[in-house]
């Protein structure tokens, strides 16, 4: 098989991943979950300039929206850049590859359930292409605005997005209510978040720490940053060793699962201790063998961050 | 989920991995007639007792035992295996008890390989691990002599490749013979066949035997399927899960939708999202409590499933204090707090609790809970919903709206 290429050319000026401008396909937009989440990222501000449900082709959603049967068709009728996924567990992964195939540069798939074996195949497929993949199982990615409430960013996906304000930190987390509660804390100090991801707790995704963790380091609109992690894998270990090696800006992190017994799944399809790896333990000293400040409890990472800065 | 060995190795003849040949039973009655079978089929008069417990490490705590006097002698063993409560090192201190034996013809081993398939997350792949060092703990091998242990990752779009089959078959020994390399060369490829269709997460062959005439067969076989693809196999997970082996309060979690791990300590958590909820047990551990289970709600509860939970923490009679920690974002702190009071109202609230909601409804929420007549400690906030937790059950005191 010959593995399609976008032709759409990578973007360089953008703060990072997402900004007001970004235009926005939401695939199964017309679905319980699509809908009332298209319609509060609509009320955010997000540019949503096209959904897809195939069969829909010719509606209109929320008397605005054009809805399209294909991503491809979207694409060439709006000039949608970025695609976030409603689609159930089933159909997910050749949603992405969808995606990716009418040549958008980022895909953030919320979608929870999506077998592991289905991500090694849409991993592969997108090696071939410039697609990146946020997810599958995440809140998305926001980039807060400067009205009320944060509004007038842009919000691709399921976080709360009035709990926000636009700022200079960064928050990275495989976690979705974590991240608010991060975020929440942030706020209510007088900090603002330049963006925030959530790269989603399944054991095969797309964007890693250390890939966010790059475009934090090179955006000029993050001076520092919150990452958190879980128990489960080593993407934590790695992203300490990229930290030490490369990371200009102060980071401060959270482990989750400091008290989750081995062997057991804890909510999160990745985050288990297998074989009595992948621990807190391990991951909070590869945190602090690399210069990070790890809070203490949840309760404490906006004031660790605030510590740093 | 995990299933038993007996089932591992349906499973793997119906995709052509080579298996002794076996017959599972619940009845030391059928024990003597199924070791004559095998024993006439095979022309081998060994036949192995096995215990069929989903924990590993089986043979060293004595689930594993050799018949060499025929069908009275596999009589003999299955009586002391079936029923024994076996603890291995993966079962805990309480082991497990045997409720299911396999009966298995023995076989002329000539070596034994390490020989498994799973998920590397770092590579984004099938990852196949083998290693000439068979029926042994392979952590220990790969960490004291990494260079006994072969890794191979498969590209899914290819499959496992030949060459991939020739290096491992050259680096297990297995190329000399003629008949030996085809025999394992039709194992991998039919093994790994089984692995994608059957959305496993791990396949785990320890020992994957050659026998003294040369050929490749699997000896046992653990199997974990991957629980995100149980809507492509609901009728076979239905029908090869064993409830046995699972947590009664689990399992009855799982079927409303939520995702429930019991842990040993005395506060109750409900939470939604499964990073806060590992989160508030962490966090209840660091003001000095401890969490009695893991429960995170998901994003999209409804208010029945929010009862459902609130009830299945309510009957677990270790709990003394129960923690309510919300964020919600898709969630709506009023869909809580109806669950909470409908909950609390059926069964009674007998002890201390205290909820923390933010987010979404959160005025509706907090509105409810304050005029529902029960005993409830609100927080401002994660940190303080905890030390309110802890600091209720420690002093036992009457909280706030007690009648005292």
């Amino acid at each position: 098989m010959r593995p399609f290429v976008a032709t759409q050319p990578e973007r360089t000026t953008m703060s990072i991943l997402v900004d007001k401008n970004t235009k926005v396909v939401f695939q199964g937009i017309t679905g319980e979950s699509g809908s009332l989440h298209a319609k509060a990222c609509l009320a955010y501000g997000t540019q949503i300039v096209a959904g897809v449900t195939p069969g829909r082709g010719g509606q209109t959603f929320e008397g605005k929206v054009p809805v399209f049967n294909t991503v491809e068709e979207a694409v060439k009728q709006t000039g949608a850049e970025v695609s976030c996924i409603f689609v159930p567990p089933v159909g997910a992964a050749d949603a992405i590859c969808e995606a990716a195939a009418a040549g958008v540069r980022l895909v953030v798939c919320i979608t929870d359930g999506v077998p592991v074996i289905d991500m090694v195949r849409v991993r592969q497929y997108l090696s071939g292409t410039k697609t990146k993949l946020i997810g599958p199982n995440c809140p998305g990615v926001i980039t807060p605005g400067d009205g009320e409430n944060s509004h007038g960013g842009c919000k691709i996906g399921i976080m709360p997005g009035h709990i926000h304000r636009k700022g200079k930190i960064g928050v990275l987390s495989k976690s979705g209510t974590l991240t608010y509660e991060a975020v929440g804390q942030l706020t209510a100090l007088g900090i603002g978040q330049s963006s925030c991801i959530g790269i989603g707790g399944d054991p095969v995704g797309g964007l890693d720490f250390v890939d966010c963790l790059e475009l934090f380091n090179n955006d000029p609109e993050t001076e520092g940053l919150i990452l958190i992690g879980e128990i489960g894998g080593n993407a934590e270990q790695r992203a300490a060793a990229w930290i030490k090696a490369n990371m200009k800006k102060p980071v401060c992190a959270f482990i989750a699962g400091r008290t989750a017994p081995p062997g057991k799944r804890m909510g999160h399809a990745g985050a288990i201790i297998a074989g009595g790896k992948g621990t807190a333990a391990e991951k909070i000293a590869a945190f602090e063998a690399a210069g990070v400040k790890v809070a203490p409890s949840p309760a404490e990472m906006g004031t660790t961050l605030k510590s740093l800065l | 989920m995990k299933i038993h060995e007996y089932q591992a190795k349906q499973l793997f003849r119906r995709y052509g991995v080579a298996t002794p040949e076996g017959e599972s039973t619940t009845s030391v009655a059928d024990v003597p007639a199924i070791a004559k079978r095998l024993i006439d089929s095979t022309g081998n008069a060994v036949v192995i007792v096995k215990a069929q417990i989903h924990a590993g490490g089986r043979g060293k705590g004595g689930g594993v035992k050799v018949a060499k006097g025929g069908p009275d002698d596999a009589r003999a063993l299955a009586e002391k295996i079936l029923g024994m409560q076996l603890i291995t090192k993966q079962t805990g201190p309480a082991g497990q008890k045997v409720r299911r034996l396999y009966i298995e013809q023995g076989l002329d081993i000539d070596r034994e390989i390490y020989f498994a398939m799973l998920v590397d997350r770092e590579e984004r792949k099938v990852a196949v691990i083998a290693s000439r060092a068979g029926g042994v703990d392979i952590e220990e091998v790969a960490e004291k002599e990494p260079e006994k242990v072969l890794t191979v990752h498969i590209d899914p779009l290819l499959g496992l490749a030949g060459f991939q089959i020739r290096k491992l078959a050259y680096f297990l020994g297995l190329a000399d013979k003629k008949e030996t390399f085809a025999s394992f060369s039709k194992l991998a490829t039919s093994l790994y066949d089984c692995f994608t269709k059957e959305d496993c997460s791990m396949v785990e062959v320890n020992p994957l035997v050659v026998t003294k005439q040369g050929t490749v067969v699997a000896l046992d076989g653990k199997v974990t399927f991957d629980d995100n693809a149980e809507f492509r196999h609901k009728a076979q997970y239905a029908e090869l899960r064993d409830a046995d082996e699972e947590d009664p309060i689990e399992l009855e979690a799982k079927k409303v939708g939520l995702s429930y791990v019991s842990l040993d300590g005395n506060i109750g958590c409900l939470v939604n999202g499964a990073g806060l909820a590992m989160a508030t047990m962490d966090i209840i551990k660091h003001y000095g409590g401890e969490p009695a289970n893991f429960l995170d709600v998901g994003g999209g509860a409804s208010q029945e499933q929010v009862t459902q939970a609130f009830r299945m923490i309510l009957s677990d009679k270790d709990v003394k204090g129960i923690f309510v920690n919300i964020f919600g974002g898709i969630m709506r702190c009023d869909i809580i707090a109806h669950g909470v009071i409908a909950a609390s109202k059926e069964l009674g609230l007998k002890v201390p609790l205290v909820v923390r909601l933010e987010g979404t409804n959160v005025a509706e929420g907090r509105k409810l809970l304050d005029e529902s007549g029960l005993k409830i400690q609100s927080a401002s906030s994660m940190g303080d919903g905890a030390q309110k937790i802890v600091a209720a059950i420690k002093s036992n005191a009457p909280l706030r709206g007690d009648a005292a």
